[in-house]
C-alpha cells in the first residue's frame, strides 16, 4: 500500500530533528558554546514558526483505522510550548558547564520528541515520542559529573525503564482487547463483555506508566533526587517541557480511555489527590531551593491529574500556566546561582536587597504557583482547574485541590519571607544571556496573567 | 472611566513608590490623596448604580471586568480611600519606608477592586489581591512574633478564600451567570454555606477567628488600622453583596446558624476581652464582638438589619482604625502594652487619655456616636424578626462591651503614673482628627450614612424577597 505523506504538518518535527543534526555537526566543525547553543536557539524559533504557519486540522500516515499523526490546534500549541522551552533553557544554560555541542544536541533531540508526541494519533507514535523526548535527559541530567549527579540520572533511569515497561504492557493489553491503536478507534470500539476487565487493567496499568513521567505518586521518589543532581537548566527543561509531555501522553491516552472504562476515571483521580497531597507534603520540609521546587512540581502535577479527570483542555491550560511560572521560578534560581547547585534555601536570604529585580521575578513566580496575586497566571490556572472539576460534579476533588492549595502556600510564603529576610552577601553578577532569557519568561508570566484568555482559547477551554 | 481611574490611581502610586527615597514616597502618597479625593467626587444620591463599567475580559472563566458602585459600596470605598491616606501620611512620618507605602497602596487595589467589583469572579480576583501585601505588611513591619501571625494570617485568610472559590463557582455552575448587578438568585444552600464559610473567615466570624488577635497584635499600627477598618469589612460586604443575593433561598435557610453564631460571637468575644491583659489583644477580640453585630444585622436579612450592618460597618471602622491608632502610638511610647504595666495616662499624658477615652466610648456604643446606631439597629431588626433570645443576647453582650472597654480605660487611664510621655505629635493628631470628626458626625447625623445606603438596600431587599 502507498501512502501520501503529508509533508507540511510534519514540517516543525522535521526542524526539529534537523536542529539536532546541524547542532551536531556544526559541533565538529566548529566546538563553540555560543555557536552551539545559539544554533539551538535559532533552531527552536524555526520551530515555533512552523508549528504556527503548519496548516492545522490536517492528518497523515492513515490506515483505514485511523491517522497515526494529527497536526490539530492541540499539537501546534504543543509543539510552540516544547520549542519555546527549549530555547529558553539553552539560553539558560549560557554559563552551565557541559560539553554544549552535546547539550544542545540532546536538548534538541528532546524536543523533536516533543513535537511529535504533541500530534502523535496512535498508541506506538505516542509512545516513541515520549521516549524520544526523554532518553536525552537520562544523559543530561548526568551531565553534571559528581556523584550526585550520577545518582540522580540512575534512578531517573531504573524507575522510567520501569515505567515504560507498565505502559508498554497497558498498551499491549489494549491492543489486544480493542483490536486496535489509533487512539480515534480506541474511543469508539468497545471490547466484548468477557474482555473488560483486561481492557480495565490495560488503560489502568498504562496510565500508570505514563503518570511517571509527571512524577506522580507512587513514582514521584526519582524527581527530588534527579532534579536536586541535574544541572540547574536541564531540571527547569525535566521539570516544566518533560512534565509537559507527561501530561499530553495522559490526556491523548485518557481522551482515548476516559469514557469507555469510568474506572480509568476514578484511578486518575486517586492518583491526583496521593500526587498532590504527598508533594504537598514533601515540600514542606524541604531545606533545598531545588528539592523544594521539584516537591512542590509534583504536588502541581496532582492538580493537572485532577483536571485531567474531567477536562482534557483544563490539564493544559493548567499545565501551560505551571510551565510559564516555574521557567521563571527556575530562572531565578540559575540567575541567583551562577552555575551552583540550587543551594539552600537559607542561601537566599536578602535576594530582595542583593538583587530587587530578581526577588521580585521569584515572588511573581512563587505567587503564581500558589495561584495568587500577583502572579495572576496561577490564579486563573487554579481557577480553571476548580471551575473545570465543578462543572464536571467532582466537587469533593475541587475541595482537595483548594486544601491542598492552601498547604502549599505553608512553603511557598516561607521562601518568599526568606528573600527579604538581612542578609550582607555581595550581589553575584549575572551573564546577560541569563538576564534576557529570564526577562522575556517574566514578561510572559505577566502577559499571560492578564490575558489568559490567549492560553485558554489556544487549548480549546 | 472614573471607577477604572479609581483602581489605577492606587495601582499607579505603588508603582511610584519604587521611585528612590523621598519622590518615591511622596508620589505614592499624592496618588493616595487623589484617589481619596476622586472616590468623594464619586457621590449621588441615586438608587441604582452610580457609574458602571463592563468590558468582557476572561469569557472562558465567566471573568468580566465589570465594575460599579451604589449607595452600599461607596460608604466602604470612602472608608477604604480615607484609611488608606491616613496610613500613608501617617507612615511618611512615622516609618518613612518606600516598600511600606507601596504595599499599602497594592492592598488598596485590592480593597477597592472587592468593593466595586460586579463580577463574581472579579470579586474574587479582588479578595486575592488582598493576600499577600498584607501579609508582607505584616511580616516585614510587624512585632517580635511577626513571622508566626502572617503566616497564620495567610493560611487562615487563603483557606477562606479558597471556599469562597469553591462557593464562586458553584455559583456560576448553577445559575449560569457571574453577574452581581443582576443576580440570578437561584444558587443553592450549599453554595451559600461555601460563600458564606469563605466570608466568615475574612469577618471573622466565631469560631473562625482565631487568626484575628495573633494578626492584631504583631502588624505594625498601618496594618492593624487598615485590617480592622477595611479587611474584615470584606466578609460583611461580600455577605451582603454577593452571598445573600445570589443565592436568597440557602440565607434565608442559613439564616438563623448565622444569627446564633453572631451572638456567640458578640458574648464570647466580650467575655474573652474581659480577661485581655494585653491592650491590642483586646481590641482585636473587641473586633470579633463588634462584628458579631454587624453579621445579626445581616442575617435578619431585613433592610433594618442590613441598614444596621453597613453602618456598623462603617462605624466600626472608624473607631477601631482610631483605636489602633492610639494604642500603636501609646506603644511606641511606652514599650508595652501589657494592661498591667500601663497606668497613670491621665496624668503623663491627657491628651493621649482624652483621645483614649473618646474612642472607648464610642466603641461601646455610646449614643450620639457612631459605635451606636449599628449596634442598637442590629439588636432592633432581630427583635422584628422575632429573634427575641438574640435580641436580649445581643444586648447583653453591649453591656459586656461597656464593662471591658470601661476596665481598659480604668488600667490604662487611672492609677499611678509610670513613665512621662510626650504628647501627640502634629502627625499623628493630623492622622486621627479625620476619624475623631466622623466618629461624631456619623453619630449625630447617622441619616449621612443611612441616606446613601438607604435606597440601595432597599433594593437589594426588594430584590431578593419577591
Amino acid at each position: 500500500m502507498i501512502q501520501s505523506i503529508d509533508h507540511a504538518i510534519l514540517l516543525p518535527a522535521y526542524l526539529a530533528a534537523g536542529t539536532a543534526v546541524l547542532v551536531f555537526v556544526a559541533d565538529l566543525v566548529t566546538p563553540r558554546r555560543a555557536v552551539s547553543l545559539s544554533l539551538g536557539v535559532l533552531g527552536a524559533l524555526a520551530v515555533i514558526v512552523a508549528a504556527v504557519r503548519a496548516p492545522q486540522g490536517r492528518r497523515t500516515f492513515c490506515l483505514p483505522e485511523g491517522c497515526s499523526y494529527v497536526y490539530d490546534k492541540q499539537a501546534a500549541v504543543v509543539a510552540v510550548a516544547f520549542a519555546a522551552l527549549t530555547a529558553i533553557v539553552l539560553v539558560l544554560s549560557a554559563t552551565t558547564r557541559a560539553e554544549p555541542g552535546e547539550y544542545s544536541f540532546l536538548l534538541a533531540c528532546s524536543m523533536t520528541g516533543g513535537v511529535v508526541l504533541g500530534a502523535a494519533g496512535d498508541l506506538i507514535t505516542l509512545i516513541v515520542g515520549l521516549e524520544t523526548l526523554t532518553l536525552p535527559l537520562y544523559a543530561l541530567v548526568a551531565l553534571r559529573r559528581g556523584i550526585r549527579s550520577a545518582e540522580g540520572a540512575l534512578s531517573l533511569f531504573v524507575v522510567s525503564v520501569i515505567a515504560t515497561a507498565v505502559a508498554l504492557f497497558g498498551a499491549a493489553l489494549v491492543y489486544a482487547t480493542f483490536g486496535g491503536v489509533h487512539l480515534d478507534q480506541l474511543a469508539k470500539a468497545t471490547p466484548t463483555a468477557q474482555l473488560v476487565p483486561v481492557a480495565t487493567l490495560g488503560a489502568v496499568l498504562l496510565i500508570a506508566g505514563l503518570a511517571f513521567k509527571v512524577a506522580a505518586v507512587p513514582l514521584h521518589g526519582w524527581a527530588p533526587a534527579t532534579y536536586d543532581g541535574a544541572p540547574l537548566p536541564v531540571t527547569a527543561y525535566l521539570s516544566t517541557a518533560s512534565k509537559l509531555g507527561g501530561v499530553i501522553a495522559l490526556l491523548l491516552v485518557s481522551g482515548a480511555l476516559l469514557d469507555v472504562r469510568p474506572t480509568t476515571r476514578a484511578v486518575l483521580a486517586v492518583l491526583a489527590v496521593a500526587t498532590m497531597t504527598v508533594g504537598n507534603l514533601g515540600a514542606l520540609r524541604q531545606t533545598r531551593m531545588v528539592r523544594l521546587l521539584a516537591w512542590s512540581s509534583i504536588a502541581q502535577a496532582g492538580y493537572v491529574l485532577a483536571a485531567l479527570v474531567v477536562s482534557g483542555p483544563a490539564a493544559v491550560a493548567y499545565t501551560l500556566f505551571f510551565v510559564i511560572m516555574e521557567i521563571v521560578a527556575f530562572g531565578v534560581v540559575i540567575a541567583a546561582r551562577n552555575d551552583g547547585d540550587g543551594g539552600r534555601i537559607a542561601d537566599y536570604r536578602g535576594l530582595a536587597r542583593r538583587s530587587p529585580w530578581l526577588a521580585g521575578a521569584l515572588v511573581l513566580a512563587l505567587a503564581g504557583l500558589a495561584g495568587l496575586p500577583p502572579g495572576f497566571a496561577g490564579l486563573f490556572a487554579k481557577f480553571t482547574v476548580v471551575q473545570a472539576l465543578v462543572d464536571g460534579h467532582w466537587t469533593w476533588l475541587a475541595v482537595i485541590v483548594v486544601l491542598n492549595a492552601v498547604l502549599a502556600l505553608a512553603y511557598y510564603v516561607r521562601v518568599g519571607a526568606t528573600l527579604f529576610a538581612d542578609s550582607d552577601e555581595a550581589p553575584t553578577p549575572i551573564r546577560w544571556p541569563i538576564t534576557a532569557a529570564l526577562a522575556i519568561a517574566t514578561a510572559l508570566a505577566l502577559v499571560v496573567g492578564f490575558l489568559p484568555q490567549w492560553v485558554l482559547s489556544a487549548v480549546g477551554y | 472611566m472614573i471607577l477604572i481611574a479609581l483602581l489605577a490611581l492606587p495601582a499607579l502610586g505603588a508603582l511610584l513608590a519604587f521611585l528612590p527615597g523621598r519622590t518615591g514616597r511622596l508620589a505614592a502618597t499624592c496618588a493616595a490623596g487623589l484617589t481619596f479625593g476622586l472616590s468623594l467626587r464619586l457621590y449621588s444620591t441615586d438608587s441604582g448604580y452610580w457609574y458602571e463599567f463592563d468590558r468582557a475580559w476572561v469569557p472562558a472563566l465567566h471573568l468580566r471586568f465589570h465594575l460599579g458602585i451604589d449607595g452600599i459600596s461607596w460608604p466602604l470605598v470612602v472608608l477604604t480611600t480615607l484609611l488608606t491616606l491616613l496610613c500613608c501620611l501617617y507612615s511618611l512620618w512615622k516609618t518613612p519606608d518606600n516598600r511600606l507605602i507601596g504595599l499599602l497602596l497594592a492592598l488598596q487595589v485590592g480593597l477597592l477592586g472587592v468593593f466595586v467589583a460586579l463580577d463574581l469572579v472579579l470579586f474574587f480576583v479582588a479578595f486575592e489581591v488582598v493576600l499577600l501585601p498584607m501579609f508582607a505588611i505584616i511580616a516585614g513591619w510587624g512585632g517580635p512574633k511577626r513571622r508566626h501571625a502572617a503566616r497564620k494570617f495567610v493560611l487562615y485568610t487563603l483557606l477562606g478564600s479558597m471556599l469562597l472559590l469553591i462557593g464562586v463557582v458553584l455559583v456560576i455552575n448553577q445559575t449560569g451567570t457571574a453577574d452581581l448587578a443582576r443576580p440570578a438568585g437561584t444558587a443553592s444552600l450549599a453554595a451559600f454555606v461555601f460563600l458564606a464559610l469563605g466570608f466568615a473567615v475574612k469577618a471573622p466570624l466565631w469560631p473562625l477567628h482565631s487568626w484575628l488577635p495573633d494578626a492584631h497584635s504583631e502588624a505594625p499600627t498601618v496594618g492593624s488600622v487598615l485590617l480592622a477598618g477595611v479587611l474584615l469589612k470584606l466578609g460583611t460586604y461580600g455577605l451582603i453583596r454577593v452571598a445573600i443575593p445570589v443565592a436568597p433561598d440557602g440565607a434565608r435557610e442559613a439564616a438563623p446558624v448565622l444569627a446564633a453564631l453572631a451572638v456567640g460571637a458578640i458574648l464570647i468575644g466580650g467575655l474573652i476581652c474581659l480577661a485581655q491583659k494585653e491592650l491590642k489583644r483586646l481590641i482585636a477580640y473587641s473586633s470579633v464582638g463588634h462584628m458579631g453585630f454587624v453579621l445579626l444585622g445581616i442575617a435578619t436579612m431585613t433592610a433594618t438589619g442590613l441598614q444596621a450592618a453597613l453602618i456598623g460597618n462603617l462605624a466600626h471602622g472608624l473607631i477601631t482604625g482610631l483605636l489602633f491608632f492610639l494604642v500603636g502610638a501609646l506603644k511606641d511610647r511606652t514599650h508595652t502594652g501589657e494592661l498591667s504595666e500601663l497606668g497613670g495616662l491621665r496624668e503623663s499624658s491627657p491628651q493621649l487619655a482624652g483621645l483614649l477615652g473618646f474612642a472607648a466610648l464610642a466603641s461601646l456604643g455610646l449614643p450620639g456616636l457612631a459605635g451606636f446606631w449599628g449596634e442598637a439597629f442590629a439588636v432592633i431588626a432581630a427583635a422584628q424578626r422575632g429573634w427575641w433570645l438574640a435580641a436580649v443576647l445581643a444586648a447583653v453582650g453591649g453591656a459586656l462591651a461597656a464593662a471591658y472597654l470601661l476596665r481598659l480605660l480604668r488600667k490604662v487611664t487611672h492609677g499611678p503614673s509610670t513613665l512621662k510621655l510626650t504628647g501627640p505629635a502634629g502627625y499623628e493628631l493630623a492622622a486621627w482628627a479625620p476619624l475623631v470628626v466622623l466618629t461624631v458626625a456619623v453619630g449625630l447625623a447617622p441619616l449621612l450614612v443611612t441616606g446613601v445606603t438607604g435606597p440601595a438596600v432597599d433594593a437589594l431587599v426588594e430584590a431578593f424577597t419577591k
